[in-house]
């Protein structure tokens, strides 16, 4: 076994972290320092340790992980949606204040499972650490003191959640059975033509129903409206972002495996392409803004297929680039949410009414966040969809471009109301506390909204990193191969 | 010519920053001062623009890269088809801020952000040279011109405004596509190079349709045009002033500087089709204008009879119908521009806009009623007004390449005259229900309306100029279109193959 510890300090760095929340949760309840005062320096350092692993590679424990480019990226990807995460919630109104540690804690594993994820290269590894990631949400989900929807949200997300990972070990033994290996590096050099191998096919597309479930993607999605919808404003920020960079990260890694007029390739596709309009038909109607987040989430679910299926490095890339975009996104949005609902109430479209006046901060921020969804320029959507599209035309998925195309101008209408009643509108409803104002609040929306804004107008940094990570999966760059 | 300094961004670049001042300031009159300053300096930014040497070649070139690995790049430059359009932008700004000094009663700040923004978007898609990048500025240009609809328009605002990002942002979404799929088969987005290269004649039919519906929606030809009227009407008056003079010049821009360029035999086979869109807007917009009892609306409609000129001097590939047609952009921009102030200026007296509220202006208001007179003449083309000689030259041209085509558009000029002197007659000497106080035009109004007016004048009698700009991108265009359209037909019969055409891109076969 091959063990180099310098290669793991992001994931050691996060994993004493998670540890002292752990002690931290087991300790009398008024212990101090209260968590909320040193945990965002922690992962605020958390990120800049990641950061500063990023040049990190190297495979190890017999081969199961692999720490690469595209691990790196995810991780830091992963670490920053933390750090923001945290900070997002350290003023939560719906917790009770006993269960803060606990509920960092239940937070901080899941996301050290999400870092794992980023690195396994082998199928058993993937399902340990989405189990890892997993479990701890089941039980973050029904933490809002005094509502039943999170009970039901809760028992919704288990329900699904167990089925779909059942389905994906079920699919695992399939896959172990006809193709004799769980390492994607051999599984690349196996057929995955239906003729070839039915087996193997059926295995893979019930493998990733795991992956499918926790990015929301049609028919696997469910879940999605009403556990955001159910959980707290702060835990929706965590569950419509985090898990789904998890997804990503393996569905880019697992995509090599796709070659363009494969039977699963099609699959996918149509699948993406069901997943957009279904979210976005959805969505139109939802005046519940954690709803209609929560169909976006699964129109985005589709867009991301659109990158995995056309077997390139450019595809893989342009999809990695958009879930970090898509994580910026609903991270500002949710910033937003959070910031609005100062009593932890659900927002209604209407809600929105007159925020120009009241917070124009959160409002102009709000606007960015909407268009940067919608795919609008100069945002960073805008660049993440482009770059999806491009890598997809000429590579057999024509069909599922425009369907892309097509759909985004389906999302203008509702994207287009929240924008509509932040700005235009005036009449706001009577006796609802007033949004949070605070530098806190808006220096937040604002960072992020400005992230939105200057990675779309300059991408270059960020997109040659994904796409150094795309070539290092197809083995064109160093580190290359899995 | 070089400057040493990036003459193009910086009239880009400027009123994103003027706009970002505004948030430092507090008093609506010093917001409006503070804009008009910087709608000022914009205009004194352009003069290194008088350095634009008269040939084909795009000039004040900038070229830096974006994303290295996807082949984006910041490319901007102008030729003479460009120029007249920047420079259009640039005049139209302060006289947008002079007309809706006293207009706009709400969130000036906002009001004049939206302004500074638009106009840094509408120069971007002006200078773009690379594909993606005009793009961007195309759609960047959408949310301030939709907020400048959404909230200081008139009652029906929600809906005109929704409808006008609705309709724009759903054409152009498949003008994105067009743009990919040129990416992929050319292999750069840069439009210079696009332009050298020969695209099969399939490629061009299916491109030149998304491309095509993009601008028409935004020109807008007919039956895609119902957006204009409802955003004309209930869009404040410089926000229509800045509709009508530069966005609507987008589309037909685009006409010009991708569908012809790059699809040319794609253009070419639809251009009969073209053609015949371009007339019924002409007739349609000019029938429709005659029967308004809404001055606003009235106008509104009769730009889509003044563009559907343009598209059809476009179209009809000779030298005198693009000539006439860029020349008809500037002239419209201009005219309809002052006629949208008017019209601005009446409703702060009166108002309404309705045209039986506002009889009998000759008498009150006479310098107001000699603008208008004098804008309407333009506007039908009036001989010694700039109107005259651009729709002169597209009915030379129409009447070159077809009799029949020329026949065609005489009644539309004919309904120009006959909306215009309908509306003018009444205003001027209708008789009022009761007395009028109000106040004839100001100081402000005066300057406002002066600078159109001296236009109208100078390209009315003394175009020689504007042709010097405009002759040798154009002379360019059209002889690259004439070879280009002929190396790049294949012997194939399109349409019988379009069904298969529709199956093989969605199986993603080219």
């Amino acid at each position: 076994m091959n063990f180099h510890i310098t290669t793991l300090v992001p994931e050691l760095f996060f994993f004493c972290l998670v540890l002292v929340l752990m002690i931290q949760s087991l300790g009398s309840r008024e212990w101090q320092p209260p968590v909320e005062k040193w945990l965002p320096f922690g992962a605020g350092l958390a990120f800049f340790v990641a950061i500063t692993g990023f040049a990190l590679q190297g495979t190890m424990f017999w081969g199961v992980y692999k720490v690469d480019m595209m691990s790196q990226f995810f991780k830091i990807a992963i670490a920053f949606g933390f750090y923001v995460t945290v900070l997002n919630t350290s003023r939560q109104p719906t917790l009770e204040d006993g269960k803060r540690a606990d509920y960092y804690m239940l937070l901080g594993f899941s996301t050290f499972g999400l870092m794992l994820l980023s690195s396994a290269v082998e199928l058993i590894t993937i399902y340990l650490a989405l189990e890892l990631a997993s479990y701890s949400m089941y039980a973050v989900i029904p933490l809002r003191a005094k509502s039943k929807g999170a009970a039901e949200a809760g028992v919704k997300y288990v329900l699904f959640g167990a089925v779909s990972t059942a389905l994906a070990l079920y699919g695992l033994s399939y896959i172990m059975a006809s193709q004799h290996t769980t390492h994607i590096a051999e599984l690349m050099n196996k057929s995955w033509s239906f003729a070839d191998q039915p087996m193997a096919v059926v295995g893979l597309t019930l493998f990733l129903t795991g992956m499918f479930f926790k990015l929301a993607l049609f028919p696997f999605h469910f879940w999605c409206p009403d556990v955001y919808q159910g959980a707290s404003n702060e835990t929706a920020a965590f569950v419509a972002t985090m898990p789904k960079m998890g997804a990503i990260v393996v569905l880019c890694r697992l995509a090599v495996l796709l070659k363009p007029g494969l039977e699963i390739t099609t699959i996918i596709a149509i699948l993406g392409a069901l997943s957009m309009t279904f979210g976005n038909l959805s969505a139109l109607a939802q005046t519940d803004l954690k709803r209609l987040l929560g169909f976006s989430s699964v129109a985005h679910a589709g867009y991301i297929m659109v990158g995995l299926v056309s077997g390139t490095p450019e595809g893989v890339s342009a999809a990695a680039f958009y879930g970090l975009a898509y994580l910026l996104m609903n991270l500002l949005l949710f910033w937003i949410v959070s910031r609005i609902a100062v009593d932890g109430r659900n927002l209604h479209l209407k809600d929105l009414n007159g925020l120009y006046k009241k917070a124009p901060v959160l409002a102009f921020s709000l606007a960015i966040g909407a268009f940067a969804l919608v795919g609008l320029p100069p945002t960073m959507g805008f660049m993440g969809k482009f770059f999806l599209i491009t890598s997809a035309w000429d590579h057999g998925y024509n069909w599922l471009v425009i369907t892309l195309v097509l759909n985004s101008a389906i999302a203008i209408y509702y994207y287009l109301g929240l924008f509509r009643h932040a700005f235009t509108e005036e009449k706001a409803p009577a006796d609802v506390p007033a949004p949070d104002t605070s530098w806190f609040a808006s220096a937040g929306a604002g960072m992020l909204a400005a992230a939105v804004l200057l990675i779309g107008i300059i991408p270059a940094p960020l997109f040659n990193f994904a796409m150094t990570a795309g070539e290092s999966l197809y083995g064109i760059v160093s580190g290359g191969g899995h | 010519m070089d400057f040493g300094y990036p003459v193009l961004t910086t009239l880009i670049a400027f009123p994103l920053v003027a706009a970002c001042g505004l948030f430092f300031l507090r008093s609506p009159q010093v917001v409006r001062y503070y804009t008009m300053a910087a709608s000022i300096i914009e205009c004194l930014l352009a003069i290194p623009l008088t350095g634009f040497t008269m040939n084909a070649e795009f000039q004040f070139v900038e070229k830096i890269d974006w994303v290295h690995k996807w082949g984006l790049q910041y490319y901007l430059g102008i030729d003479g088809i460009s120029i007249l359009m920047v420079l259009l932008t640039i005049v139209v700004l302060p006289l947008c801020v002079m007309c809706s000094w006293t207009y706009i009663g709400k969130r000036e700040k906002e009001f004049h952000f939206c302004l500074l923004i638009m106009t840094s978007a509408v120069l971007g898609v002006f200078c773009a040279l690379d594909l993606v990048l005009f793009y961007v500025f195309w759609e960047a240009m959408l949310i301030p011109m939709y907020l400048l609809i959404a909230v200081w328009g008139g009652d029906d605002r929600r809906y005109a405004s929704l409808k006008f990002f609705l309709y724009t942002l759903a054409g152009s979404t498949l003008l994105l596509a067009a743009i990919v799929a040129f990416r992929i088969t050319g292999g750069t987005f840069s439009i210079p190079e696009l332009m050298q290269m020969n695209f099969s004649f399939r490629f061009q039919f299916w491109t030149f349709l998304a491309m095509a519906l993009a601008f028409a929606i935004k020109v807008p030809m007919f039956p895609f045009h119902t957006w204009l009227p409802a955003a004309h009407v209930q869009a404040p008056a410089a926000g229509s002033v800045i509709l009508a003079a530069v966005l609507l010049k987008m589309g037909t821009y685009g006409f010009l500087r991708f569908c012809l360029p790059l699809a040319p035999a794609a253009s070419e086979y639809f251009a009969p089709m073209m053609i015949a869109i371009s007339i019924v807007s002409i007739l349609y917009g000019g029938a429709i204008a005659l029967g308004q009892s809404d001055i606003k609306k009235l106008v509104a409609y009769s730009s889509v009879a003044h563009m559907g000129f343009v598209t059809l001097g476009i179209f009809l590939f000779n030298m005198q119908g693009a000539q006439g047609a860029l020349l008809q952009m500037l002239n419209h921009g201009i005219v309809t521009g002052a006629l949208f102030m008017l019209i601005g200026a009446v409703y702060e007296r009166s108002h309404s806009r309705e045209i039986t509220d506002n009889l009998g202006l000759g008498k009150y208001l006479p310098a107001f009623m000699f603008f208008w007179g004098f804008m309407a003449m333009a506007s039908f083309g009036f001989p010694g007004t700039n109107g005259f000689v651009g729709e002169m030259l597209v009915l030379t041209g129409a009447f070159k390449s077809s009799v029949i085509i020329g026949f065609c558009c005489i009644p539309g000029a004919l309904l120009a005259a006959a909306y215009m002197f309908r509306v003018s007659l009444k205003m001027a000497w209708g008789r009022p229900s009761s007395a009028k106080t109000w106040r004839d035009l100001n100081a402000r109004e005066w300057i406002m309306l002066t600078i159109p007016a001296v236009f109208v004048l100078w390209i009315g009698l003394a175009p020689a100029p504007f042709y010097k700009i405009i002759d040798p991108s154009i002379e360019k265009l059209l002889n690259d279109f004439d070879k280009r359209k002929v190396a790049s037909i294949e012997v194939e019969q399109p349409l019988q193959t379009a069904a298969a055409d529709v199956l093989n891109v969605i199986a993603g076969k080219k």
